[in-house]
């Protein structure tokens, strides 16, 4: 059974319509396989690895979570949406400078992980990073330079407010 | 169309009434996991969270300075509304059982009302819950009733919702006393508890109370431990309580556990391990002298 109505998701700013759709399919499955959105990456389908993080309505989430149907009328942003090449935010800048991307699956989770963090604290310790990213499963093992990445987005974030 | 968004209360009773079965959605974040392995079907799913009256909290009453205030929680309060700190000043176990929910993704999703819905002996919030002696007030076309939380939950993701109910808040006394939740996972984050154990202290009411998560089907009071502790406690200063007390807390507090072997600990592991969590609780909690107010 399809939904025929089909329903309509708020990505990135644009309004985009889903009308073949299956019921029970979830915002991620929609985003990479019926809307070409496939920055958002489907490991575990629970919840567990973090690396289908998007925003909706602004608070970080697992979309793999998300039942796509009921996000209607939400703004989701995804990894799309936070910059593309030759525009890349400043987080992003700041995994190729500190080399924190391996095989590069956790990556777009994480990045939307720390660009919310920053927003709501642009100076974070050590601690609060890492309570941050803790729902991003990164098995390559390259936290360190995760980190690292944190702390040089968070000085270009600074250094950009401060006129 | 397979589901609704409901935008009120009175519009998702509705429709779980005209569409019997409907399953309800809040945060998702146990229902779509069933849905993502094709173990739940969607027929037809109502979406509760975007209803305002959901959110939210409130003091209600007069101040009464014997059995404290009632704070109401509305049933979509997120684990990350909970860990907030002016919540968390007012139920501080209730916050600290929030943060350890998941990561940061699933707390700005996960709700106290789903929490309860799923029943999981392993829910974080449910110890917390019952030492509080919560309420929960649930909605049909048909009215409104409360359960206490004993009543509410009834077995293993098991509870006494009948169909086309809501749950629509929880309601719990603020107390004056200090309060602790604790829990044993394998990892810091991201973890279901192996054990876990809520103590909160009423001290005009001169008790404590103890309640196990992960050691029953439903969550327990360890009565015969709070017994003990009322008639032994100092709760005026909340002064360090003798060895040879909490050592018998312990022990009391172990001996109600009721747990299983399962995949994730051996019962005699979680029978240790809750005792050790509530000679901790006790220490954190009574380690007075408490300073005069100012």
């Amino acid at each position: 059974m399809t939904n025929e109505s089909g329903f309509s998701l708020s990505v990135n700013g644009r309004s985009r319509s889903v009308v073949d759709a299956l019921p029970g399919e979830s915002l991620l499955f929609v985003l990479r396989e019926r809307l070409g959105l496939a920055g958002s990456k489907n490991a575990c389908e629970e919840g567990e690895c973090g690396s289908c993080t998007v925003r909706l309505d602004d608070e970080t989430v697992c979309s793999c979570l998300v039942l796509a149907e009921a996000a209607a009328g939400r703004q989701v942003m995804t990894i799309e949406g936070l910059g593309s090449e030759g525009d890349l935010s400043d987080v992003q800048q700041a995994f190729l400078d500190a080399g924190a991307v391996q095989c590069g699956f956790c990556t777009p989770g994480l990045l939307m992980a720390i660009d919310a963090l920053l927003e709501n604290d642009p100076d974070p310790d050590d601690l609060t990073v890492r309570e941050a990213i803790s729902g991003n499963l990164c098995r390559c093992t390259g936290y360190g330079r995760i980190l690292d990445a944190v702390d040089r987005a968070a000085e270009a974030r600074q250094a950009e407010a401060t006129p | 169309m397979p589901v609704t968004i409901a935008i009120s209360i009175d519009d998702a009773c509705a429709s779980l009434d005209a569409h019997p079965g409907a399953l309800v959605l809040a945060g998702g974040t146990d229902l779509m996991v069933e849905v993502n392995r094709g173990v739940r079907r969607i027929d037809h799913v109502v979406a509760v969270d975007r209803i305002p009256e959901l959110r939210g909290w409130s003091i209600e009453g007069d101040h009464d300075p014997v059995h404290g205030q009632v704070l109401r929680l509305g049933a979509g309060t997120t684990c990350a509304d909970l860990a907030e700190p002016a919540l968390a000043s007012l139920v501080p176990a209730l916050a600290q059982a929030a943060r350890t929910v998941g990561s940061p993704q699933i707390r700005n999703a996960a709700t106290l009302g789903g929490n309860l819905a799923t029943a999981s002996p392993a829910g974080d919030t449910l110890p917390v819950l019952a030492a509080l002696d919560a309420e929960v007030e649930l909605r049909s076309t048909d009215g409104t009733r409360r359960l206490p939380l004993d009543e509410f939950v009834t077995g293993v993701k098991a509870n006494a919702l009948n169909p086309g109910e809501l749950i629509t808040a929880i309601r719990v006394r603020v107390l004056d006393g200090p309060q602790e939740f604790l829990k044993v996972g394998t990892r810091n984050a991201m973890v279901i508890a192996v054990t876990s154990l809520a103590l909160v202290v009423d001290r005009p009411g001169r008790t404590v109370r103890v309640a196990l998560g992960s050691v029953a089907p439903v969550p327990l009071r360890a009565t015969e431990a709070e017994v003990l502790m009322a008639e032994r406690l100092d709760f005026e200063g909340l002064t360090t309580p003798e060895p040879e007390l909490v050592n018998r807390f312990s022990e009391l507090v172990a001996d109600a556990a009721r747990p299983i072997d399962d995949h994730r600990s051996s019962a005699a592991y979680r029978t240790h391990a809750v005792g050790v969590l509530a000679r901790r609780a006790i220490l954190r909690a009574f380690s007075g002298p408490v300073p005069e107010p100012a």
